[in-house]
């Protein structure tokens, strides 16, 4: 990752502060927000893809086998993707344990 | 030298525009700025000008399709005056904080209430810490040529700023007046196509106007005061290259018989032409040492070009065209006593108010607010500013 | 320098007459300005436009406060608006009347040089409409000659398109028509 901004001089910025490097947002690891992670149990897992569809942060990917991985370095805990699952294949457990 | 051709001094910045080949124009009627884009909108629908034309609901709309029009790499071009430019506050604050180099004609028109079309610098006023710069013409020659100039300064990627270019509404937007054209030739020799330096490119993205929580805000003011401030040496220099090119030269301050002056009048607009008839009566016919500068140049203000032209004057008179209510100075009186402060042997600074709302300022108004500064000189009057030419 | 103030009422095209006036004087070569009284457009209500046209360079941006020409395109606004203020001594009142030049002196009490015609007549007859704008620019042309009268017909055939030849056959007829009688000693 590009130098801390918040210790960046007026002149190491760009012309108008815009970002030029197209999707690097996806170099915070907004994971670290997460105080519980979904957890999945793939064989009840129908491959429908309501997980996928309803991420509002794109922390869920497809995998090789038609089922969903989750990106922990970008999953904040919402929980969204448990409450919606058809099957209950997901839930949700506590960061600490 | 090119014939010279009697033409509306609106329809003369139209054919500026025209020969700038503008790519976009997003504009709203409003009186006295309306003939400027209305024949532009004739030239693109004439198939004279390739360009969208894009008729808008608001002057805020205008200015946001400008933003939009410039982002996307196109040279954009807009115009307004008065409530139009009122209307438009919020995105003006924008363009400039974005780096889009917009060229706006600002046909000066005073601001309601009381309602009024007529001519003063309220409107520009209004909107001076917006972070534009700010240019004025006297004459029609005058703004087509910084029409012209104005392209190549705002998209200068040392700048990369809008400009607005001030006509007086009326006074000049409605006169027809003899006018020098450039040819398409020798404007292509002179203004390159807008090169920018980052546009929105489904190809190549960028974000443009991100948040700008606390750690960053207070750098990205810095970096725009910077580039604002720097951009004088590149209005400097195109003024220099379109003088060497076309043999008509513009200056940041212009200076009208100063030399010997003991006292200066300082004028900003039109008004300097009438005022300059003014100096010729009182030097040629009553030997007064009196001389005339004219600020060209808004913002950046040219602080150092003004510190030297004062230099061992005795009086300045300073003549604004608009009022800041209740402040310790008119706009460019106030701006010259803060800019004159520092310096050792500055002259007494007298600021004056004439011409509010269309009220013409006449040669003998020039010479009585000549002999008035004179006089508050010698009494060494302690005033904030003084309105000529109301009835008391 | 010499300046010119025309009045009329909104609509009967005062502003195109300062206007072509200027425009054929740069055509010459000479500096011109031509302005209106800025403000509303009001159909019917006296209206004046401004001129100036000189040698050199024009700087001065007021009103025209004396003129050297004050043009009258429409008599019945003598009644109302002073069309004197201001003209110089040494002027020239430039009048559309049917009246004769004895008779305007009588009843207004003009002292000035007069430039008469009957450019309503006129223009019925070439227009078949009562707009002098560009009629009157003859009887101007005949009274001083500010700039020639061939001067006017390409500003007026790039204005008035396909009805412009009617509009320079009623200038010239105004150009011919026009009485004119110097200063009241």
């Amino acid at each position: 990752m590009a130098k801390n901004f918040s210790e960046m001089t007026w002149k190491e910025f760009g012309l108008a502060f815009m970002v030029t490097n197209p999707g690097c947002s996806a170099e915070y690891r907004t994971g670290d927000w997460r105080s519980q992670r979904p957890i999945a149990d793939k064989s009840k897992c129908i491959k429908c893809g309501v997980c996928y569809l309803s991420c509002p942060d794109g922390a869920i990917n497809l995998a090789a086998d038609g089922t969903y991985d989750f990106d922990y370095d970008h999953c904040k805990g919402c929980g969204i993707c448990a409450t919606e699952c058809w099957t209950g294949c997901i839930s949700m457990v506590e960061e600490e344990n | 030298m090119a014939k010279k051709i009697g033409i509306e001094v609106s329809l003369a910045i139209s054919e500026a525009v025209k020969l700038a080949d503008v790519d976009a124009i997003a504009a709203y009627p409003i009186t006295p700025q309306t003939h400027i884009v209305e024949h532009l909108s004739e030239l693109v629908a004439d198939g004279d000008l390739n360009a969208e034309f894009i008729p808008v609901e608001s002057e805020h709309s205008a200015m946001s399709v400008c933003a939009g029009t410039s982002a996307a790499g196109a040279r954009t071009y807009t115009a307004t005056s008065s409530q139009g430019l009122a209307l438009m506050n919020e995105i003006l604050f924008i363009i400039p904080a974005l780096r889009l180099p917009v060229v706006m004609t600002l046909a000066n028109r005073s601001l309601s209430g009381p309602i009024s079309i007529w001519n003063d610098h309220s409107d520009l006023m209004s909107v001076r810490d917006t972070g534009w710069i700010s240019i004025f013409a006297e004459n029609g020659q005058e703004a087509f040529d910084l029409t012209l100039q104005s392209f190549k300064i705002a998209e200068d990627h040392r700048v990369m700023l809008p400009i607005n270019v001030n006509i007086d509404g009326f006074t000049l937007s409605h006169v027809i007046e003899p006018h020098e054209f450039l040819s398409q030739e020798e404007v292509d020799s002179f203004l390159p196509p807008y090169d920018p330096p980052l546009q929105l490119n489904p190809d190549k993205p960028v974000s443009m106007g991100m948040v700008g929580i606390p750690e960053i805000y207070f750098e990205a003011k810095k970096a725009q005061d910077v580039a604002l401030i720097e951009s004088k040496a590149v209005i400097k220099e195109v003024f220099q290259e379109f003088g060497e090119k076309f043999g008509r030269t513009y200056n940041v301050i212009e200076s009208y018989r100063a030399e010997d002056a003991e006292t200066l009048l300082l004028t900003m607009g039109s008004i300097g032409e009438t005022a300059m008839e003014a100096i010729d009566i009182m030097k040629d016919e009553q030997g007064k040492k009196v001389g005339l500068l004219r600020l060209r140049l808004w913002r950046p203000f040219p602080v150092d070009e003004l510190r030297e032209l004062v230099k061992g004057i005795k009086t300045l008179a300073v003549i604004d065209r608009a009022v800041s209510f209740g402040g310790t100075g008119a706009p460019v009186g106030g701006e010259i006593r803060s800019a004159l402060y520092s310096t050792e042997d500055r002259p007494y600074v007298a600021s004056f108010i004439a011409g509010l709302g269309g009220r013409d300022v006449t040669i003998k108004d020039f010479m009585d607010m000549v002999n008035l500064a004179e006089k508050m000189e010698t009494e060494q009057e302690v005033h904030e500013y003084k309105m000529i030419g109301v009835r008391e | 320098m010499i300046e010119v103030r025309i009045h009329g009422r909104g609509g009967q095209g005062g502003v195109t007459s300062a206007e072509m006036l200027a425009i054929a004087a740069i055509s010459e070569g000479k500096y011109a300005q031509a302005f209106p009284s800025f403000g509303p457009e009001r159909r019917g209500a006296p209206v004046i436009a401004f001129a100036r046209v000189s040698d050199t360079k024009i700087r001065n941006r007021t009103k025209v406060y004396a003129p050297d020409i004050v043009v009258v395109l429409d008599p019945s606004v003598m009644k109302i608006v002073d069309v004197e203020e201001g003209l110089k001594e040494d002027g020239l009142l430039v009048i559309n009347s049917g009246k004769s030049i004895d008779e305007l002196r009588q009843e207004f009490g003009f002292k000035t040089a007069i430039a008469k015609v009957d450019a309503t007549r006129i223009a019925m007859e070439e227009l078949g409409l009562p707009i002098t704008n560009t009629t009157m620019l003859g009887a101007l042309v005949k009274g001083k000659e500010v700039i020639s009268l061939d001067s006017l017909v390409a500003p007026l055939e790039k204005r008035f398109g396909r009805i412009a030849a009617r509009n320079i056959k009623a200038m010239q007829r105004a150009y011919k028509e026009t009485i004119v009688a110097g200063k009241e000693s």
